[in-house]
């Protein structure tokens, strides 16, 4: 009898065991939900919150790396608010807007930008005066010098612009262009919208996605690297202008015949007949594998609207796909921001820093609310991958396509590209991914330019204007 | 300096909440009621610190006086119920009735914060209800023969509900109330306290296969009645309570196990076939993706919690009637966002602190009967507490039922105040078998030679009616 007092009293223990164990779960997920999702939330349109702390407080400001603003609110005297953008036109898509939607860092901010911290004291001056409370302002890591350098250089060209630090991940400049000016935004709105040709609005850094044309021979070097590790300098071809295989013909930039060529050599002159020889050698699968590795195909570790980038290589693609893939054509297509994260890699021993543009957030006193640091994605290839993709990069530059680079008083290592995007054999996009000095990068830029020509010709003389200027003031 | 007030108040309640806590679960370092007196006391001066800061700042948000009324008749009543209580039932369990009045007086603030007429409506039903309640748990003493009614009991939950099913009104696609002279009811709610009395009567004496086969006909019928009125929270209720029992009563975990799979199945059936519980569970599973129609009210739910942080935006400070029913169904998304999430946590954990009381309690009755129906209402509470709950914060899929104590509703204040008041009534037999035991042992070196031969049964006097269903 006592024994089945004691199992019942057991099993009760038990359930309320039970209970209180699936509450316990249920307070974890409630205050991590809430916690996590914070910032999300409050930027939902179904959020009647927004609204309130809009009316609660002035939309802070959003300054450069050294302090100049780039967007502020000003207050007239009858209370009414405006956004101003001192630059204009030249940081239209990175900082953005915030009336018709928001964009850019005005979007990815907004959370912080429409709270406030000030002190209470000050909250209660404030109330007193009836004004509204300062928001919180941003401090983005943007170099005003090398944003308008990169805007400058990019003329009446459509294309885009993305300079990071590649031991850190901070975006010094972003550029996209065609333009926009974000002060007349709710003007300009209708216009830009049925403007479908030149879809003014998209970031094309992040957004953009492009056929990387001979850009992607970094990707195919380091898979043809890491299949034949230690014999991939004793790799010789003979170009003479086209590479044939069944019914397929890959042909050289211009049909230019290259000789006899290295390895080194086929990557310098970016040899596509040389390349397409060595994509069919390469196990597809493992090629797939190397662009997971790298991030194609899916999310990158950015907290800023981008694309996805694409490039599909598996046993069921067939080689003349392959052939195309290998030399960025075809149906890849790629955002010059994944174009720099995979340089950075390279130019930071293999490890990807997670690319940011905004450093710190402070409230009107000065108070830092929060400091946002660099972190470490992960390692993308090993540093002895990255050392290797190093030299036939800097090769590139003291032999081979960029040629335009040399002779700076730093050295630089990078990759050109000339993608065709139609039918027209004549018309490039002009790519070039690269990072400059090669003993210690501190700087990595990446440059597209939509229709220009070469890679060698076009976009090889802006990284030079940029690294030039960065290198030369000691960086910022 | 209304702006100081304010602040500094949001801090201040949520510590007064979160000592209250910390008290409620001291409680249970000692064993005698008596122990605790000191912890009772402090447990009364921190829910006036709380409920009186809560008000202070409501009516200082809103600059009317008529608030500062509603809050003194508030503090009146539940000073009287504690009082009333202790003076009525001495041997009565302290932290229940705290622990009630802790969250009847949070419900009162975030009602009068929600809707000022829906406070005062909700005022007069606690009062009615307290009133009635107070007298439970002397009758409760008086009336044996309520273990005998197992059919009655059987026969008039289904009844009820099949009247709901067939005449009642329709609330937001569920017919769950009935009207009579203008007073809505909502049957469900009285019915759970009928159904745990059945279960109780029909197993405490006979607990083999047959009986609980028999059992679970009358369960499941209750069950897809509530079904047939498309009111799944309580339809889950009354499947779990049945659940449990059954396992308490048999003392056998493939019961548990059965039940479990059995209502795994129902709930992929359900899924399957009623295009409802689809909604639900999409409303669950991606409330974004649906924010249109089927995902706007937890996604307000979710946008109100997470916007008050830790300590909360403030009374009048949030927007909490953005959420569609906040008062009924949301009550807890509402604290969330005005007095913070620390404060609701702490409200979850008195919620814990009397399930485990209650649990504690129905431990330590020695009358089978009385033992299955303290377990089965304390289940009862804490399973809506999680169902409201988790409902509203995504946890589980939600299934619009209230938040007891809290929550806006008649039916359910008055159903969860007898539920607390029969546990009381509970409480008090056992604490009077206690002492007779007590009495007893005292005379066990007297008559030591009688006892030798029938080994330990003045221990257990009321054993021999149980030895049967073993």
């Amino acid at each position: 009898m006592k024994k089945m007092r004691k199992k019942t009293t057991e099993q009760i223990y038990l359930v309320t065991g039970l209970f209180t164990a699936v509450f316990l779960c249920m307070m974890g997920y409630t205050c991590y939900y809430a916690m996590t999702h914070k910032q999300e939330m409050i930027n939902n349109s179904y959020n009647s919150r927004q609204e309130m702390l809009i009316n609660q407080n002035t939309r802070g400001t959003i300054y450069a790396n050294d302090g100049q603003v780039l967007a502020q609110t000003v207050v007239s005297e009858d209370g009414g608010e405006k956004r101003e953008y001192p630059f204009g036109n030249k940081f239209s898509h990175v900082v953005g807007y915030a009336a018709n939607g928001r964009f850019g860092v005005e979007a990815q901010a907004n959370y912080y930008l429409i709270q406030s911290n000030v002190k209470l004291s000050d909250k209660v001056a404030s109330e007193v005066s009836g004004e509204k409370y300062p928001g919180d302002s941003v401090y983005t890591t943007l170099d005003v010098d090398l944003q308008e350098i990169a805007y400058q250089s990019l003329g009446a060209y459509k294309g885009a612009i993305i300079v990071t630090e590649p031991s850190t991940g901070r975006i010094l400049a972003m550029v996209s262009k065609p333009d926009f000016d974000p002060n007349e935004i709710e003007a300009i709105w209708d216009d830009l919208l049925q403007d479908k040709d030149s879809s003014v609005l998209l970031n094309r850094a992040t957004q953009g996605l492009y056929p990387p044309g001979s850009t992607f021979k970094i990707i195919t070097a380091l898979q043809y690297i890491r299949e034949n590790p230690d014999t991939y300098q004793n790799y010789t071809y003979q170009c003479n202008g086209r590479f044939k295989h069944g019914e397929d013909v890959i042909n050289c930039f211009h049909g230019t015949a290259h000789g006899g060529e290295s390895f080194t050599k086929s990557f310098a002159k970016s040899c596509n007949a040389s390349f397409a020889n060595i994509s069919v050698q390469l196990d597809k699968n493992s090629y797939g594998d190397t662009l997971e590795d790298l991030l194609f195909n899916s999310e990158l570790p950015v907290s800023f609207t981008y694309n996805k980038s694409s490039v599909i290589v598996n046993e069921d693609v067939s080689d003349s796909d392959v052939m195309q893939a290998s030399i960025g054509q075809g149906t890849d297509s790629i955002t010059p921001l994944h174009m720099n994260m995979i340089t950075c890699a390279i130019a930071n021993d293999g490890v990807l820093m997670k690319p940011y543009l905004i450093d710190r957030v402070e409230n009107e006193n000065g108070n830092v609310m929060k400091q946002f640091s660099s972190g470490a994605y992960g390692s993308l290839i090993t540093e002895q991958e990255a050392e290797a993709l190093t030299q036939l990069m800097t090769e590139v530059v003291e032999s081979g396509t960029a040629t335009k680079l040399k002779g700076s008083g730093y050295t630089a290592a990078g990759k050109t590209g000339s993608a065709e995007y139609n039918k027209v054999k004549t018309d490039s996009h002009a790519w070039f991914t690269g990072f400059a000095p090669v003993e210690n990068p501190q700087i990595c830029v990446t440059v597209i330019i939509e229709g220009a020509g070469s890679g060698g010709d076009f976009a090889v003389p802006i990284a030079k204007r940029i690294f030039n200027a960065y290198l030369e003031t000691g960086g910022s | 300096m209304e702006l100081y007030i304010t602040e500094i108040s949001k801090y201040l309640i949520t510590v007064l909440l979160a000592l209250y806590t910390i008290e409620c679960f001291m409680a249970f370092r000692f064993k005698e009621e008596e122990q605790r007196s000191g912890i009772y006391i402090r447990q009364n001066l921190l829910m006036f610190g709380v409920h009186f800061s809560c008000f202070m700042v409501i009516c200082f948000e809103t600059g009317k006086i008529e608030y500062l009324f509603f809050y003194i008749f508030q503090q009146i009543l539940l000073f009287a119920t504690i009082m009333l209580f202790r003076m009525i039932y001495p041997k009565g369990n302290r932290l229940i009735i705290n622990n009630v009045c802790m969250l009847l007086s949070i419900g009162f603030v975030i009602l009068t914060r929600i809707s000022y007429e829906k406070a005062i409506k909700q005022f007069f039903i606690v009062t009615v209800s307290i009133a009635v309640g107070m007298l439970i748990p002397y009758f409760i003493n008086q009336l044996s023969f309520l273990k005998k009614l197992t059919w009655v009991y059987a026969a008039v939950g289904i009844c009820a509900l099949g009247v709901v099913l067939l005449l009642g009104s329709v609330t937001r696609g569920s017919r769950i109330s009935y009207s009579i002279g203008g007073i809505t009811f909502q049957p469900s709610e009285f019915v759970k306290i009928i159904f745990v009395f059945f279960l109780a009567g029909a197993l405490y004496e006979t607990n083999d296969i047959v009986r609980v086969a028999l059992t679970a006909i009358i369960a499941g019928a209750h069950v897809l009645i509530l079904v047939a009125s498309k009111d799944l929270g309580s339809a889950l209720i009354f499947f779990i309570v049945y659940l449990f029992m059954v396992f308490i009563a048999t003392r056998n975990f493939i019961y548990l196990l059965l039940g479990s799979l059995g209502g795994c199945g129902a709930a992929f059936f359900a899924y399957q076939f009623f295009s409802h519980v689809q909604v639900r569970v999409q409303a669950w599973k991606d409330p974004w993706g649906c924010i249109d129609d089927a995902g706007f009210q937890i996604a307000q739910s979710l946008f109100a919690i997470s916007s008050g942080g830790w300590f909360g935006l403030g009374l009048f400070r949030g927007n909490p009637t953005a959420i569609p029913f906040v008062e009924a169904d949301f009550v807890f998304s509402a604290v969330a966002e005005e007095l913070g999430i620390a404060f609701a946590m702490c409200m979850i954990l008195i919620s814990i602190g009397t399930f485990v009381m209650v649990m504690l309690i129905s431990v330590k009755l020695k009358d089978r009967f009385y033992q299955l129906i303290a377990f089965g209402l304390g289940i009862t509470y804490i399973f809506q507490v999680f169902l409201t709950i988790g409902g509203g914060t995504k946890f589980i899929p939600m299934t619009g039922i209230t938040l007891p104590f809290i929550s806006y509703g008649g039916s359910s204040i008055l159903t969860t105040l007898i539920m607390f008041f029969i546990i009381e009534g509970l409480y008090i037999i056992r604490q009077s078998e206690e002492e007779k035991s007590v009495r007893k042992k005292k005379r066990i070196p007297v008559r030591k030679s009688s006892f030798v031969r029938s080994g330990k049964k003045p221990e257990y006097p009321d054993e021999e009616d149980e030895e049967e269903d073993d």
